[in-house]
């Protein structure tokens, strides 16, 4: 749905936050930064790049203080909110809530105490419990990959999808995904099950789609840690049918791939970089020494990776 | 009076004979309602897709249960001699990832990959021993609760292998990797070396449990631990020595798996010990020890990883509903199994 409607409804309640407080004086930001522990390599991704930002903008700002907590759960964040709030006393919030529902309740709290909250990633169900939301193009992360298949297969073959862990996140990219193939009636999407994101799973059902389907032009892996997995089920079954083999997010290792040309099936990728972290904490904590507030919704967009801007993608330093 | 004396004499022995083979027989019978399941599923699953019975099918399915399947074997033990080990998952991702950066080590610093590779595999093992042996002694001579000391290194192992990680992947050299990749990808007599290993292993550690004093001792320690003590068996060491052989197996099943994908994130091994606590308990071991068997936990182990591959191999349920299918499988052949009992 619902970007649009989602603006609206932002843009509505920052106004009326907006009419309601006067812009606060330059004073010290004490920023507290709460995200996910990194038990994958797209969380590893995002704690590097909120230690970097931490480390970045301390150095810059003498005002500035970041506090940054990560939690294995739900329920370990929502108490870690807590003590950012009444421990740390923070007055800005960037949070990646672990899931949305869980964590609506104990973000407004943070916010009724005063704080001003950035939401990053995966949207509160209770709009009104954030100041501002930066996020990744989900859609764009499925219709990407869509329209780079249909066009590179001209317009006609059978293509399989891996599926993330189930979320409304994975089922706007399936949505999006499908939303182009509509359009391409000979396209033929086979089938689309779940590999949570993990390689070993990845494998698996990668395995057995190869058992099952004897022609398959494109794979959709959707998530660079699940490409890897279906390169070696492919090497194993020693097939060659597989033209395309499209994963996503950018992590460093595909995008030196796609930037060296060494396979001739990952020619493209799209971007989704944990670098968002970096990105709302940079604006939020800017914003705040000013006295600004940020606009409601700030989506970082995902774009096409392919040889010629790879470069830009690539960050040999970031564990993802 | 001679034809007297001499009816009476083979009766002892067939009374000896018969109490040595009755504790076998009724193994098979607990073993006969996994039997039937996984025979069931089977026969589904042809019905469903005909690929589903192909041989390549057959050898991915093996393969990929091997790791879960040498892990269950060790878990048999500890499980029959009353303990629980949680960590075997987390265990098998730290030395995943130890053997990793060992060997991305060693491949340059001794100049020869292929003693880099062999001294990594040795050292899988050698870790899955020394991480067994800690269990074991916190839980004997420390007597803290098996679910407690494990459940802390579940934590312990995954941080760690996360934390030299940095959060995201550990992954082999490119050269050594192909110098590995043999070991999981090669097949002897047209058989996966994975699926070698799992059954070498399982006879292994059937014979132990079966045939040795050991896994009497073992059985004993789990029916009733008082009266092994009462009957002088040295209870703190055949339980140590449980938690060193699952150390081992969790070795050999890494060992195995770092060449798959030649590399350890951490989410490797995520869920391997419920998956291997599992197929030990439909394989009809019971959870409160004292009696089990091998052949059980191995068709355990195999019919879990063929619940999910017929999954994959049709969509005719809706794929939120796939971990719903395993559960209904799962009980019901427990059924099975508590009706053959």
């Amino acid at each position: 749905m619902t970007t649009f409607t989602r603006r609206l409804a932002f843009t509505a309640v920052a106004a009326a936050a907006f009419a309601s407080l006067p812009a606060l004086a330059a004073e010290k930001v004490n920023l507290g930064v709460s995200i996910p522990a990194a038990t994958h390599s797209f969380m590893g991704g995002i704690n590097y790049w909120a230690n970097q930002a931490k480390k970045d903008l301390e150095k810059e700002h003498k005002d500035l203080k970041i506090t940054i907590k990560t939690a294995a759960n739900a329920p370990e964040q929502a108490n870690q909110l807590q003590d950012l709030s009444t421990v740390t006393k923070i007055n800005a919030l960037v949070v990646f809530p672990f899931e949305s529902a869980a964590l609506t309740k104990p973000v407004a709290q943070v916010k009724a105490k005063g704080a001003y909250v950035t939401v990053v990633d995966r949207g509160l169900t209770d709009t009104s419990a954030q100041d501002a939301y930066v996020a990744g193009d989900n859609t764009a992360f499925g219709k990407i990959p869509a329209e780079y298949i249909v066009k590179q297969l001209n317009g006609k073959g059978n293509v399989v999808a891996l599926r993330g862990i189930a979320t409304t996140l994975d089922n706007e990219r399936m949505d999006a995904f499908n939303a182009v193939l509509k359009n391409s009636p000979d396209i033929k999407l086979l089938d689309a099950k779940y590999a949570n994101w993990n390689r070993d799973d990845a494998f698996k059902v990668t395995q057995d789609y190869l058992t099952r389907f004897k022609s398959i032009d494109a794979i959709w892996a959707a998530d660079d840690d699940m490409a890897v997995g279906v390169l070696k089920a492919i090497e194993q079954a020693k097939r060659d049918d597989i033209k395309i083999i499209f994963g996503g997010a950018g992590a460093k290792g595909m995008v030196k791939t796609i930037m060296d040309g060494k396979d001739k099936r990952i020619t493209a990728d799209v971007s989704y970089s944990p670098k968002f972290i970096y990105d709302a904490i940079k604006l939020t904590a800017e914003a705040r020494l000013k006295g600004e507030k940020l606009p409601a919704t700030t989506i970082i967009p995902s774009v096409l990776i392919t040889k010629e801007n790879a470069k830009d993608f690539y960050h040999p330093n970031s564990p993802f | 009076m001679p034809p007297e004396q001499q009816t009476p004499q083979p009766q002892p022995e067939a009374a000896a004979h018969r109490s040595e083979t009755e504790p076998r027989w009724t193994e098979r019978l607990h073993g006969l309602g996994p039997v039937i399941g996984l025979v069931l599923l089977c026969i589904a699953g042809t019905l469903l897709n005909g690929d589903f019975a192909t041989v390549d099918n057959a050898m991915n399915v093996l393969t990929r249960t091997a790791f879960i399947g040498i892990i269950a074997v060790g878990m048999c033990f500890v499980i029959i001699s009353g303990g629980i080990d949680l960590s075997v998952g987390s265990m098998a991702a730290l030395i995943a990832g130890s053997v990793i950066m060992f060997i991305n080590w060693a491949g340059p610093a001794s100049g020869s990959p292929l003693l880099a590779v062999v001294m990594g595999a040795v050292l899988a093992v050698v870790l899955g021993a020394v991480f067994g042996l800690a269990h074991g002694l916190l839980i004997t001579k420390g007597r803290i609760e098996p679910f407690i000391v494990t459940l802390g290194t579940l934590g312990i192992f995954r941080a760690y292998l996360t934390y030299f990680a940095d959060g995201g992947a550990l992954t082999l050299d490119n050269e050594l990797s192909d110098l590995y990749a043999p070991v999981y990808y090669a097949s002897l007599a047209g058989i996966p070396v994975p699926v070698w290993v799992f059954v070498i292993v399982a006879i292994v550690g059937g014979l132990i449990l079966n045939r040795t004093a050991y896994g009497r001792y073992v059985q004993a320690i789990g029916s009733n631990e008082q009266v092994a003590r009462y009957a002088a068996v040295d209870v703190d060491r055949v339980k140590i020595l449980t938690y060193v052989l699952l150390g081992v197996c969790v070795g050999i099943a890494t060992l195995l798996y770092v060449p798959r994908l030649g590399s350890a994130s951490p989410t490797t091994g995520l869920l391997w010990e419920l998956e291997a606590i599992a197929a030990v308990i439909v394989g009809g071991t019971a959870l409160k020890g004292g009696a089990g068997s091998i052949t059980g936990t191995v068709v355990g182990a195999v019919l879990l990883s063929v619940i999910s591959n017929i999954l994959n191999l049709t969509s005719i349920i809706s794929v939120y509903l796939n971990a719903a299918v395993q559960g209904f499988v799962i009980i019901i052949v427990a059924f099975l199994q508590r009706g053959r009992r």
